[in-house]
């Protein structure tokens, strides 16, 4: 072995290591729990082992015709009763503490996760796929589950399995113990060797796995794409095409990994046939009585039994430590919160000052130049550009979505970076392009942002976003409920309860991106007043493409390639003939 | 469940052989106790040292023949596992793709996708570890009591109500516990919709400051599923002790007796070893049985899941009509269609009739859920109508084959969405046989053309997930793209241009009139300004169609258009 490769091996032992003690430290609000395991999984493997000793001793008064100790018999049988009757009580009780100790863990991870999902940066969620993050949390976390119940429960009763019986067979006779013991390395052998190689067909198992979730989330959410353009076959295919892949990989990696059973049973029959003749040797020799060797040959049975278990455990626990790993990975990503003394009430006026601004998504791509912009409380900016010219990136970085790269965005003459997120965004209400829509009832959607909002108030509100009448018609009404995604309601309907939601809440500060991009005009008209009435005396940032909805903007930004190129009203720009003007003039151009 | 056994049948062999070299293997282990009185009775009793050596070799070959028997075993069963899981996989992701829309709203596709995965691993390994155990461990146990009957028929009697009595226990935990695994998929599906939804929807819920109340949600949900794996979990952890006592207990019983037939001189102490022996052969394959039962029931709550979705069948039929098509412009005609979603109490649409000649421009202009994508969703038959029929090139699209019709027709839906892989995968999507060239022509006339120069590597640029690192209206022009390459006799598009700015829009219909191939055209949209200039328009309020004609006649005759209009000038 080469020295990288050790490294890599040192590395990785060192990424287990480190793995185990997260996973300890989860482990640790259970310890009552797992104490107790242990302690009766140890009762039952030891009283397990005391049975055979039992029925040597049985097997010993029961002689020939005649030659029967019924009385020692009696005495003998009570005892195993009792002690089948503790040991099965203690098997039950900890099964019950594993399964408590392995669900609990992996639900208090579960909600890690979800804690570190609602608090990670909005940069790690447009880099990361969704179905990514759910592999981990529900796939992953469903293995390491499975693989933690099995360690616990096999690894350490093996363990005192092992060692009981060592002990047992040692009070019986000390030269078939050296025997058994001398005999055992070889199983071992065989069962690490097995294991090893079979890890390597394991990762790549896992890595066809990974990439078929991924074909299987992204072609089933796109299926109606998929139909529309008659490609449904075609992503069969490219399915089947990883799909023999994977089915090659898993059948070697599930054929390696299931050798190691078979032969480490081999070895230990034939340990258990040698000591089937030394033992009888010694009968012979007289050294021994046939009950022992009755008690010895249950011994060596167990004795080897539990180094199967423990080997194929391993192979079990690096896949739940792979899935752990990917777990805390997630749980460990840093997130750009906590700095120190935030405000965490903040009630804002909506005096906005952005002072040269300059934000990039990507390092090596300028979006953001520069930027400069007063907005005073009560105005109304209207923001337009032709597409990817930094409009909906500006308000990412109002609603500190992402943060400014340098220069500063004041709020009420606070600079936001010193501002709670949740405080901040709390003071704005969004109405974006892209609807969103929580799975439950069209009333928890609307009530989102106002939770104690009252019945007529939010039918209120609904009534001006004249989104009313159509719940209204909904066989449920406000009741209804909406699956993922919205269900059957059209885009427009989802916006209009978007809308709803935030002529409800009315915050301070507005933040309108394309809000009204899939409602008609004529409907638009109707709640154009009721948009009016909700923007007087707040600071609200329009993006939008239909000119009309602008013009009325107190002032407009006009932005290209991530500058502000023009400033000012609606008729200014107009007449100062510049790029404005010839945006303007192409909604009459056909 | 049933219904999965057939993919069973092309790996016949497979699935014969395996169980059957186990059954091998596991009677050579039969043997061994039979050779360990062997060795008491005789060897020992005779004080003959090499009989006894003889009988351990013997112990040891037939160890070896296991051994052999055993890994064919292994092998057959897992290639049976992985390749009837694989074929599954296959047919049930073909299954999923057949489904039409109404059915891919109904089911959801967050319970598709881990039915598609986390499900098919669970069956799998269900499968595998059947084939290895499930008939050995019965085998084993029955060979057991086969076995105690050529011993002595008093202590058979003993194996035969212990066999009999375990058998009640095991099944019914197995019976009560079946139902209970399924609830916790159930519940495991809750866990994982809450979850996609606070990564689906990032930027509202942190806009609303609602990320404590959909952490609240998910931790419920997940209390929840621990609660009943904790519940399932108690009641299948019986299974081992009460095993555990019951064997032991007959192990007792089994020596009481056996020292009465014994002192009677009907039995010998070799015999007494070799039932004993028995008895702890079957409690090592129960606690086999019993680990294997867990997992079989899960699988089969997996399985039921599985052929459910794989029984779901597409609620519309595929027609047989093949028409040749020369890639001209369509015709299109709708007489008097309605359509009703699933649940709703009316009617989305309602007495739509109306035809286009190949060629025509159509625009759908209508208020918020006036049934524009409805109507248009008709003529590629995503959905069927109620009543009435839609006709493309003169032919009901319910006898066209699905691939006919569709090859005519492209669409540009609402939400424009990229797939990851390259720009041009992205572009060729049911496209085949297509140029660089004719991708940048395409490109150019959806004034996409510049979006995909400015990106490194231009076609060949991977496209992030969910295609984020485009803006709205980059993505509508690339789809815009797509839909074009197909070369369509009708093109739709689902008000696909909203996040454009109005140069952009403007220049992209002035591309598309100048059209060489041009196709029919359907432009659904909000803007009276991306339909004026149509040849037709249909004015939709309601489902219903309130007025059809030029924007001239309209605007005369239609008040629902003339009020869109003007409050759009």
């Amino acid at each position: 072995m080469n020295d990288s490769k050790k490294n890599e091996k040192k590395n990785t032992a060192a990424e287990n290591l480190r793995i185990i003690r997260r996973i300890l430290h989860y482990l640790r609000k259970y310890i009552f729990f797992l104490i107790a395991a242990f302690v009766f999984a140890g009762i039952s493997s030891m009283l397990a082992l005391y049975i055979p000793v039992l029925t040597g001793d049985a097997v010993d008064l029961i002689v020939k015709k005649g030659n029967v100790d019924f009385e020692g018999l009696k005495i003998i049988l009570t005892e195993m009763a009792t002690i089948i009757a503790v040991c099965a009580t203690s098997q039950w009780i900890t099964n019950a503490c594993n399964n408590h100790v392995a669900y609990s863990t992996v639900r208090d991870i579960r909600n890690d996760s979800i804690k570190k999902v609602n608090a990670l940066s909005i940069a790690y969620h447009d880099a990361h796929r969704t179905g990514e993050t759910v592999n981990r949390v529900i796939s992953d976390a469903d293995q390491f589950s499975d693989g933690l119940l099995l360690g616990f429960t096999q690894f350490f009763t093996g363990l005192i399995t092992i060692i009981g019986t060592l002990v047992m067979m040692l009070t019986i006779d000390l030269r078939i113990t050296v025997l058994v013991v001398v005999m055992t390395p070889l199983s071992i052998l065989v069962a690490s060797f097995i294991a090893s190689s079979s890890f390597r067909f394991f990762k790549e198992q896992s890595e066809k796995r990974g990439e078929q979730t991924a074909i299987i989330t992204e072609m089933i959410e796109q299926e109606k794409l998929m139909i529309a353009f008659s490609a449904e076959g075609e992503a069969s295919g490219a399915f089947d095409a990883n799909n023999e892949k994977l089915a090659k990989a898993s059948l070697k990696a599930t054929f390696v990994s299931s050798l190691t059973n078979p032969s480490t049973r081999f070895i230990n029959n034939m340990i258990y046939a040698c000591v089937a003749i030394f033992g009888a040797m010694l009968v012979v020799g007289g050294e021994m009585s046939v009950g022992a060797l009755t008690a010895f040959l249950g011994y060596a049975n167990q004795y080897t039994k539990p180094f199967n278990e423990i080997s194929g455990v391993v192979t079990e626990l690096q896949n739940a430590l792979a899935c752990a790993g990917r777990l805390f990975e997630l749980i460990d990503e840093k997130t750009d919160e906590g700095e120190p003394a935030l405000l965490t009430e903040f009630d804002t006026k909506g005096e906005v000052e952005l002072k040269d601004v300059s934000f990039s998504y990507d390092k090596n791509k300028e979006l953001l130049k520069n930027v400069n912009i007063h907005v005073n409380p009560g105005e109304r900016y209207a923001i337009v550009g032709p597409t990817g010219c930094g409009k909906t990136t500006l308000i990412n970085l109002l609603m500190r979505f992402y943060d400014v790269d340098s220069g500063k965005i004041l709020v009420d003459g606070t600079d936001i970076m010193s501002v709670e997120k949740r405080a901040l965004r709390r003071e704005y209400g969004m109405v974006l392009q892209d609807t969103w829509l929580k799975p439950g009832t069209i009333r928890e959607n609307i009530v989102m942002g106002k939770p104690d909002a009252g019945e007529d108030e939010m039918i209120r509100a609904c009534r001006n976003s004249h989104a009313h009448s159509f719940i209204r018609q909904l066989e449920h009404g406000y009741d209804t409920v909406i699956g993922e995604d919205g269900g059957a309601l059209s885009q427009g309907q989802k916006q209009l309860i978007c809308i709803s939601r935030v002529m409800l809440a009315l915050p301070p500060m507005l933040i309108l991106d394309e809000a009204t991009s899939s409602i008609d005009t004529r409907t638009e008209l109707k709640i154009q007043d009721a948009f009016a009435e909700m923007m007087r005396g707040r600071t609200s940032f329009i993006v939008a493409h239909r000119l009309s909805t602008i013009r009325k903007a107190d002032c407009i930004l006009v932005m290209r390639d991530g500058n502000i190129i023009e400033q000012g009203k609606h008729e200014e720009l107009l007449s100062a003939g510049g790029f404005y003007q010839t945006l303007y003039r192409s909604q009459f151009e056909h | 469940m049933k219904y999965l056994l057939k993919y069973l049948k092309n790996y016949k062999l497979e699935c014969v052989l395996g169980p059957l070299f186990k059954l091998l293997e596991a009677s050579f282990e039969l043997f061994i106790p039979l050779l360990v009185r062997r060795i008491i009775d005789i060897g020992v009793a005779g004080r003959d040292a090499d009989y006894i050596i003889k009988n351990g070799a013997l112990m040891v070959a037939l160890g070896l023949i296991g051994l052999v028997c055993s890994l064919a075993a292994q092998y057959f069963s897992a290639k049976a596992a992985v390749f009837a899981s694989a074929a599954i996989k296959s047919d049930v992701f073909r299954n999923i793709m057949s489904l039409s829309y109404s059915e891919i709203d109904n089911i959801g596709t967050s319970t598709m996708i881990t039915r598609m995965t986390g499900d098919i691993n669970t069956l799998q390994n269900g499968i595998n570890m059947s084939l290895r155990l499930l008939l050995r461990s019965p085998f084993v146990v029955f060979g057991a009591v086969i076995m105690s009957f050529f011993i002595d028929l008093n202590a058979a009697g003993i194996f035969v109500l212990t066999v009999i009595f375990l058998a009640v226990v095991v099944y019914g935990v197995m019976f009560i516990t079946a139902p209970l695994h399924k609830n916790v998929q159930g519940k495991l599906d809750t866990v994982t919709l809450s979850l996609r939804s606070s990564l689906n929807g990032v930027r509202v819920i942190r806009a609303f400051g609602l990320e404590k109340s959909m952490q609240k949600e998910f931790t419920d949900a997940n209390g929840d599923l621990v609660q009943l794996q904790l519940r399932t979990g108690k009641i299948s952890a019986l299974l081992n002790p009460v095993t555990f006592v019951m064997i032991n207990g007959a192990a007792i019983w089994l020596i009481w007796s056996g020292a009465m037939s014994v002192d009677a001189g009907t039995l010998t102490q070799g015999s007494v070893v070799a039932l004993i022996n028995y008895m702890s052969q079957i409690l090592v394959e129960l606690i086999k049985l019993a680990n294997m039962i867990v997992l079989i029931t899960k699988s089969i709550a997996c399985a039921d899941r599985i052929a459910a979705l794989l029984n779901t069948k597409p609620s519309m039929t595929e027609g047989t009509v093949d028409k040749e098509w020369t890639g001209a412009a369509c015709r299109v005609d709708f007489e008097n269609c309605a359509l009703k979603y699933g649940n709703s109490g009316e009617n989305a649409l309602d007495g739509i009739s109306f035809s286009v000649m190949p060629g025509e421009i159509i625009g759908v202009i209508g208020g918020t859920g006036s049934g524009k994508t409805t109507l248009i969703n008709l003529i590629p038959r995503f959905y069927d109508v109620c009543e009435g029929r839609v006709k493309v090139d003169g032919t009901d699209v319910r006898e066209y084959r699905y691939s006919a019709l569709r090859k005519r027709i492209a669409v540009v839906p609402q939400r424009s969405v990229l797939l990851s892989g390259s720009i041009r995968k992205n572009m060729l999507m049911g496209a085949e046989n297509v140029s660089d060239d004719e991708i940048y022509s395409a490109l150019k006339t959806a004034e996409a053309y510049e979006i995909v120069m400015g990106k490194e590597g231009a076609l060949d640029y991977m496209v992030s997930h969910d295609g984020t690192d485009f803006s709205g209206g980059q993505r509508q022009r690339l789809c815009i793209a797509r839909a074009l390459l197909k070369k369509p006799g009708i093109l739709i598009l689902d008000d696909s241009t909203s996040a454009l700015d109005y140069a952009t829009d403007a220049a992209l219909r002035k591309n598309l009139r100048s059209l060489a191939q041009s196709p029919t055209v359907f432009i659904v949209s909000q803007r009276t300004a991306s339909i004026m200039h149509a040849d037709k328009i249909i004015v939709l309020d309601e489902g219903r169609a309130v007025g059809q004609g030029t924007h001239a006649q309209l605007l005369e005759c239609c008040s629902v258009y003339r009020e869109i209009y003007e409050s759009q000038n």
